[in-house]
């Protein structure tokens, strides 16, 4: 079954939801492409989970639309075969063993036993597959909610805050299943909280804030947009390198003593001025971890709830 | 040096199927045997159900002596035979009810609808599952009632009845088909309010609440109102002789299954519309 790259995207188009008074999603268009990873990102509460829940038909919008993979989500003969979706909210019976689960959704799509084995299997579930999926903890109910995503062989995968809960190992898990699922020329919608998350599994961010969309572009250009000229440096002449610095243009900080942190200046500018001025330096380092600052800055104004500063 | 992140893969599905009413129907079923709760609230349901008949015909019998005639006229060997029904029905209500809530309480709600995206074939699905469970595990148990009263009753040679005779076959299955609809009636009801504790008390109100509350209405007035109940109405499919401030056996019927269509197409359309 071969299908053309355009087909299996996921496409909104100035998607709207009111929940009441409240809008959840407001008037956002985005394309979810094949072949990458796709990250969502938005602090809690920016409407993530609502989009997936439009995009997957279980609420319809107030206005606008979303198709995956070229229908409706409810239009499909076959959607386990299409898309699969792990939610953030809790999804299964407590009372049935994770199995049993499988199984029932399986027999939707008059899918085998084998395969559910096979999904329980690679989502390490084997040693508790019989029992009651009350019991299990929040990263095995994560494992499941997985096991039940594959479970079709889908075309598209959406998965909701899928690190929430596991273990380490399980993250990692995540992260080359992610990249794996990417490879095989899926399309893959992830969300997150996290940008540190992002930056490590993500080919592309679509960031949304308060409902809103923010950003939809590469991780490249997000990272170095957002990563600038900052360099630390630590030196035991410290003050006197913060003195031969000091022009238009830059801001210096000092976190520690004998570290700077220089801002709007690049790190073989700042290495050629110590040289030139005998300034001993132990560490010169570009910062590129403010990753997590930019996207904090890039949401400030879109935070639901913001903890106010004493 | 590059390095290459190692990645996952999961396993291709050569075959593929498309979502049909059977497949969502055996889905349904899968989902109903594999909880634990349901086979024992049932289980316990029917011995219940089993069990009245059995003692009010060793009650019957034993005080049969001491009984004035006018207590002796009032006891009909079918009355005891189908004194399971009042048990049956209400384990059959609350499970009806948990069909549905338990999924909303649950969030499996959210899992089902992924898979079967088209709503109302889920809602049949439930529904027929579930009428069929109602039925084949009441009639059966209401002809080993029928039985085993008689038998307790003959040992003491009292109200004996014969299964052929005329109308005892016809209250039986009447019996059967009224838990069924209160069954469905439940479930549906279930659908609509979409909360375990709603959902019973809803049912509890409908039916056990608001027909003695008519009692306070004068006795014609009662009348008029009750034979419109859907318990009243619904009673009559297993009634032997006809009430007369009711309506025969066939209208009432239809005025219970009126009921019935009524709340499953108000559970057909909220679930169509509504955010799951």
């Amino acid at each position: 079954m071969q299908r053309s790259v355009n087909e299996l995207v996921i496409e909104a188009t100035g998607l709207t939801k009111d929940y009441g008074a409240k809008r959840a999603v407001d008037d956002i268009s985005f394309v979810v492409k094949p072949g990458l990873v796709t990250g969502f990102l938005g602090p809690n509460g920016s409407g993530k989970s609502t989009t997936m829940r439009l995009i997957l038909g279980l609420d319809a919008p107030t206005t606008g639309d979303v198709l995956v993979n070229g229908k409706h989500y409810r239009e499909h003969p076959a959607p386990l075969h299409e898309v699969g979706a792990l939610l953030e909210a809790r999804s299964i019976h407590t009372g049935r063993s994770a199995r049993n689960h499988l199984l029932a959704l399986a027999k939707t799509h008059g899918i085998s036993r084998k395969r559910v084995d096979e999904m329980v299997d690679l989502v390490g579930l084997h040693e508790v597959a019989r029992e009651r999926a009350g019991k299990f903890s929040l990263g095995m109910g994560q494992r499941l909610g997985l096991a039940a995503a594959l479970l079709g062989d889908p075309a598209t995968i959406i998965l909701d805050e899928p690190v929430n809960g596991l273990d380490p190992e399980g993250v990692h898990w995540i992260r080359m299943l992610l990249r794996g699922l990417a490879a095989e020329g899926r399309t893959v919608f992830v969300s997150s909280h996290l940008m540190s998350e992002m930056s490590l599994t993500a080919d592309h961010l679509i960031v949304i804030g308060r409902g809103r969309l923010i950003a939809d572009t590469p991780i490249d250009e997000f990272v170095s947009r957002a990563s600038g000229a900052r360099v630390r440096v630590r030196s035991p002449q410290a003050s006197e390198l913060r003195r031969v610095l000091v022009r238009d243009g830059v801001s210096i900080t000092s976190p520690e003593a004998d570290v700077i942190e220089i801002d709007g200046m690049k790190a073989n500018v700042v290495g050629e001025l110590a040289a030139e001025h005998n300034v001993v330096l132990h560490e010169l380092t570009p910062l590129q971890a403010s990753l997590e600052e930019a996207f904090m800055e890039l949401t400030r104004g879109d935070v639901e709830f913001k903890s106010v500063a004493a | 040096m590059t390095s290459v992140t190692p990645t996952v893969s999961v396993p291709r599905l050569t075959r593929r199927g498309n979502v049909t009413q059977w497949r969502v129907v055996a889905s349904e079923w899968t989902k109903f045997v594999t909880l634990r709760s349901t086979l024992w609230s049932l289980g316990v349901g029917m011995l219940l159900t089993l069990g009245f008949p059995i003692l009010f015909a060793a009650v019957t019998a034993a005080r049969w002596g001491q009984m004035s005639p006018h207590e002796r006229a009032d006891r009909h060997p079918l009355d005891i035979a189908l004194a399971g029904v009042n048990v049956a029905q209400l384990a059959i209500a609350v499970l009806g009810v948990l069909v549905i809530t338990g999924e909303y309480s649950t969030g499996m709600i959210r899992s089902t609808l992924l898979a079967a995206p088209k709503r109302l074939p889920v809602l049949w699905a439930k529904l027929g599952v579930y009428a069929v469970v109602a039925f084949v595990l009441t009639f059966p148990a209401l002809i080993v009632s029928f039985y085993s009263s008689q038998a307790i009753l003959d040992r003491h040679h009292l109200l004996q009845i014969s299964i052929s005779a005329p109308g005892v076959l016809r209250v039986l299955v009447g019996g059967a088909l009224y838990v069924l609809g209160v069954g469905v009636f439940a479930l549906a009801i279930g659908a609509i309010v979409r909360s375990t504790a709603g959902g019973i008390g809803l049912f509890a109100g409908i039916f056990f609440v608001i027909p003695p509350l008519m009692n306070i209405f004068p006795t014609n007035w009662n009348n008029a109102i009750s034979r419109w109940l859907p318990s009243e109405a619904g009673r009559q499919l297993f009634a032997l002789t006809k009430d007369p401030n009711r309506y025969a056996q066939w209208p009432s019927g239809l005025i219970f299954l009126g009921y019935c269509v009524v709340a499953i197409a108000i559970a057909a359309v909220l679930l169509e519309r509504r955010d799951a």
